[in-house]
């Protein structure tokens, strides 16, 4: 930012933030920090960069905090989205000790997304709907009067209509759910499969709390005897019926006449399991699964087969005059015939045990039918805000986390890549979340000439040796305050292959301990890390047993990133 | 930060390529995005990608891309940053590059080569931002804009955005608006021209009943000067203009919206007494204003729809007939009106009668679609349509069932625009301007009001 960079206030920031003993010096650096928030003139830009470097500064007391909030009260107003959500991410951050502050942002920012979330521009909405899903995982009912906000229209594009559709299954509430569940009812009937299908998926979920009403929209559904929708309300009912035991009967009684719309394997899977499982309740269950097995040499999917296997065991248990004869034509099928092992094997398996006895198959075959718990244990429970506040406004709702944690984990191996440029850490400084730090930390060590050797373990003598024969190359003193973990602190050390010899416990005054690292070229790191008492600083000494200040200088670099990333962390 | 700008034609040729850091692989990146793009399965979300496998030197980068105008606008980025500004950055570009180069396409952005990229030079370094504002920025550029034809007072063809009526009732041009903002060294004469633009979205949802279930109106006032910047403008709104549930203000029945935002360089000191907003426009495109209102629309919808549906479960037989009517006022219309009406699955042969011979009715992607170019306030037009549904028949026929619909009918879309009206009842009523220019002409003002609609649902 170079029209930012040039004021004075923000070269005096970024000084202060790297510099920590002007941090020391809390009402220098308070001061900073007021000027920079009150600087004027800033454009939307300039906004959000300086948002962006407050997230790295800690008030430290709540008074402080309120003054800030205070002063940054009218970037919550601006009329550019990105401003807006920058600031609420800060707040979200700061307050994160005040979970009624942390509520009334969300209040505030409510207007802003909703607004964003029906913006002309596409891709802007979907990022605004990515973001509301994210708040409400922690607060389900903050949307829910806005619900017809979610509603899709037919022009929208598909990535939007299935967002919407997730917001709008998270949201639903006592209020609001027959008119949610009209909306959804039709999308089921949409010409795009994809939604469609989107769309009924949504309604299972729905069903977990509201389930009659929701079951009847899903059994009218098979009216429709489309195949695309058969599949999967088959489908849903399948996980329908294992979650919420009380709906069982209504599903046997939608299913008949079911088999002649379903094509795939999912589907076929689905219904052959609910007619095994609660075949008793079914009167024709029999006469469907003969059906399959009458066409198990034209059937394709193995998984098809298996399902088939069980559930034909499953109903001759209960229903055995009228399975006797299948069953029996099914093993002799699948263990003479098939040509898929696992299916043979199967089919084997359960020849055998038959063998064993009728009291013991039902021993083993009959197990719970269903499972109410499980949906409790499916259901994310409300995650507190912080679990997210540090990835508000940032890439990670828009793939959600789970994507976002593979590609970070791609991420973390290439950058081991020695080409890619190291990042200055001025750069790096948007939401650092704890994987990111560690990412930062893996890529140092390629930075400079610097190699470190991983499984270099001296043994404790070799190293007390040493340490006793060198003279101390380089002493430092870094800020550290509060309490930490040492585990946590040998543990990034060794991402950056530096072994812990020794080390005091955690608590103990005066810590200490001593480190050892070796380069490609065979230099030895020797370093002892100093916590004195009642002292807010952290004492390194190094000592090498080749005096080569480049190297040196790299290790020490290298140390000070690791320990600043575990103070971040701990902060 | 920002590591890569560029700008691929719809058929993925690149037009702009910049780098802004050097740390990536190079101009195959732009290939690489493209290729992505075509080959995204159906649910996937292709506003932000990531690369993953295939070389190296792409692993990991972010796109993000905003489609404008038939263009890709992409940046590439390693970091993990706001999406909310980056997509913000995307569509300033967009605008600025429109207001720089006249307007944003690819014949534009292709004649232009050098301005862009001369723009995007000033605009981002080492892919941060350092401007955005026209105003700043016109310090630096010193590349003429290469318009294509010249801008003849002949061509009225087709109505643009901007411009099409003024308060003396003169008629604009359409491309009166699509030219660069920086013509200032050819010609003076055409330059003191001020667009201002009252543009209202409109989404709703009309239940089978009748009863409405939402109506969302989404307002901007927008404005492109060709003023010299600095020169001080007066916008006034309707004196009636409340915000919020609990202001009333005036008598009658008051324009009220649910929440408004203005432009930061907007000057609100006599907003509160006068509703006047003054502001000091920098050469450009604008967004003034922004507001929102919802569930209380203070005028009758523009259109209602009654569908009367029959269908023989038996034969297959579906008739659909829909009246629609116009609410507007009689002098009003509603142009480029379009129905869509989702019909059940494998629907084929149709047959018509419409109540006037301008409309036309197809069947296209399984739904009816029927245009309707120019509806007038208060008519009411009809169509009657009849299909036949095929596919396995049903449980046994009823009969001819007149209330039960078939599954998959409906809702029936709308989309329309409605030139001199807005929905919330907004109006400017009057653009002054301070600044007087020194032995020209009056500067030309062309205000204009329109409303429009994409999302205008009515369940059947």
């Amino acid at each position: 930012m170079p029209y930012l960079g040039s004021e004075d206030v923000v070269k005096e920031l970024k000084k202060a933030l790297c510099n920590p003993h002007i941090q020391a010096d809390r009402l220098r650096y308070r001061n900073v920090i007021q000027r920079v928030i009150r600087m004027s003139k800033l454009d939307q830009w300039g906004q959000a960069e300086v948002l962006n470097f407050l997230l790295r500064y800690q008030p430290r007391s709540e008074e402080e905090l309120f003054d800030i909030l205070n002063l940054l009260d009218s970037f919550l107003k601006s009329s550019s989205p990105g401003v807006v959500m920058g600031a609420t991410k800060l707040f979200l951050i700061l307050a994160k000790m005040s979970p009624h502050v942390q509520t009334d942002v969300l209040v505030r920012v409510k207007g802003p997304l909703l607004a964003a979330c029906s913006s002309e521009s596409r891709e802007l909405c979907f990022v605004a709907l990515c973001h509301v899903r994210q708040i409400l995982h922690s607060l389900p009912g903050h949307f829910s009067s806005h619900y017809k906000k979610f509603f899709c229209s037919y022009s929208e594009p598909h990535y939007i209509k299935l967002q919407k559709v997730e917001v709008l299954c998270e949201l639903v509430s006592d209020e609001n759910v027959q008119q949610v569940l009209e909306e959804l009812r039709g999308y089921c009937t949409d010409v795009s499969a994809d939604f469609a299908q989107a769309a009924i998926f949504a309604i299972g979920g729905i069903a977990r709390t509201y389930t009659d009403q929701c079951v009847q929209i899903l059994t009218e559904l098979l009216g429709l005897r489309q195949e695309h929708i058969t599949t999967v309300v088959v489908q849903t009912f399948r996980d329908l019926v294992w979650l919420c035991p009380q709906c069982t009967e209504a599903v046997c009684q939608a299913l008949p006449g079911c088999e002649e719309n379903i094509q795939d394997s999912e589907g076929k899977q689905a219904l052959i399991w609910l007619l095994g499982v609660h075949g008793e309740r079914i009167p024709n269950a029999p006469y469907v699964l003969e059906d399959f097995v009458e066409n198990v040499k034209s059937e394709t999917f193995p998984a098809v087969k298996m399902e088939l296997l069980t559930a034909s065991l499953r109903l001759f248990l209960s229903r055995p005059a009228e399975c006797q004869d299948m069953l029996g034509r099914l093993l002799y099928y699948c263990i003479e015939e098939e040509k898929d092992m696992a299916v043979r094997d199967r089919g084997l398996f359960y020849y055998r045990l038959l063998l064993v006895g009728i009291d013991e198959v039902k021993r083993i075959l009959c197990s719970p039918k269903s499972d109410p718990t499980l949906g409790l244990l499916e259901d994310p429970a409300e995650r507190p805000v912080n679990s997210w506040a540090s990835d508000f406004n940032t890439l990670v709702p828009v793939y959600g986390k789970a994507h976002w944690a593979t590609i970070s984990k791609c991420q973390g191996a290439e950058r081991c890549d020695p080409e890619l440029p190291k990042t200055s850490s001025f750069a790096a400084s948007g939401p650092l979340i704890p994987e990111e730090n560690k990412e930062r930390v893996q890529e140092l060590p390629d930075s400079g000439a610097l190699m470190l050797v991983p499984n270099r373990q001296l043994t404790a003598d070799y190293f007390e040796k040493t340490w006793l024969s060198l003279k101390v190359a380089h002493q430092q003193v870094l800020p550290w305050r509060g309490e930490f973990h040492p585990d946590t602190l040998q543990m990034a050390l060794q991402v950056v292959n530096i072994q812990t010899i020794a080390m005091s416990r955690a608590g103990s005054r005066p810590w200490k301990a001593y480190l050892s690292a070796q380069d490609d070229t065979g230099c030895l790191f020797l370093t002892e890390l100093l916590l004195e008492p009642g002292n807010s600083e952290m004492q390194i000494s190094v000592k090498q047993n080749e005096a080569r200040t480049e190297t040196l200088n790299s290790f020490i670099s290298v140390l000070e990133t690791v320990i600043g990333t575990i103070e971040e962390i701990k902060s | 930060m920002i590591s890569q700008f560029f700008i691929l034609s719809s058929k993925g040729d690149p037009l702009i390529y910049k780098d802004f850091r050097g740390d990536s692989g190079g101009r195959d990146v732009a290939e690489l995005f493209y290729r992505k793009l075509t080959g995204l399965p159906g649910d996937e979300s292709p506003v932000v990608m990531v690369t993953s496998g295939g070389r190296r030197h792409h692993h990991g980068r972010h796109f993000i891309h905003i489609r404008h105008s038939g263009l890709y606008l992409v940046v590439t980025t390693s970091e993990n940053v706001s999406p909310f500004s980056l997509l913000e950055l995307l569509s300033r570009l967009a605008t600025l590059l429109g207001d720089y180069c006249g307007s944003l396409g690819e014949g534009t952005i292709s004649r232009n080569v050098a301005l862009v990229y001369e723009l995007l030079d000033e605009v981002l370094d080492y892919g941060y931002v350092q401007t955005t504002s026209t105003e700043m920025l016109r310090n630096f550029i010193q590349t003429e804009a290469v318009v294509s034809k010249p801008f003849s007072l002949f061509d009225l063809s087709s109505v643009g955005l901007f411009g099409a009526e003024t308060q003396q009732s003169k008629v604009a041009p359409s491309s009166a608006a699509s030219r660069p903002v920086l013509s200032s060294r050819s010609d003076q004469s055409q330059k003191n021209e001020v667009f201002l633009d009252v543009v209202e979205r409109l989404s709703v949802l009309i239940a089978s009943n009748g009863s409405l279930l939402k109506v969302d109106v989404q307002g901007e006032i927008r404005l492109k000067s060709f003023l010299p910047s600095g020169s001080e403008m007066r916008i006034g709104l309707t004196e009636e203009f409340c915000v919020g549930k609990s202001e009333l203000r005036g008598y009658g029945p008051g324009i009220r919206v649910d929440e408004v935002s203005f432009h930061s360089s907007v000057n609100l000191d006599e907003f509160e007494s006068h509703r006047i907003l003054r502001l000091q426009p920098p050469q450009g495109e604008l967004t003034v204003m922004r507001y929102q209102l919802s569930d209380d629309l203070p005028s009758p919808l523009p259109f209602r729809l009654f569908p009367s549906v029959q269908w023989d479960r038996g034969s297959g037989r579906l008739q659909v007939y829909l009246k629609l009517r116009c609410d507007l006022l009689s002098k009003s219309q509603a142009l480029n009106v379009r129905l869509h009406l989702p019909l059940p699955r494998g629907v084929v042969s149709l047959s018509q009668e419409l109540s006037s011979p301008e409309q036309k009715a197809e069947l296209a992607e399984g739904a009816l679609r029927w245009d309707l170019p120019r509806v007038q306030g208060g008519s009411q037009l009809s169509g009657l349509f009849q299909m036949d549904v095929p596919g396995p028949p049903g449980p046994p026929s009823h009969g001819l069932s007149t209330s039960a619909s078939p599954l998959g009918l409906g809702p029936a879309s709308l989309s329309f625009e409605l030139p001199r009206h807005t929905c919330s009842g907004l109006q400017v009523r009057f653009l002054r301007l301070a600044f007087r220019p020194c032995g020209n002409a009056n500067p030309h003002k062309w205000v204009r009001h329109l409303s429009h609609s994409d999302a205008y649902v009515i369940r059947i």
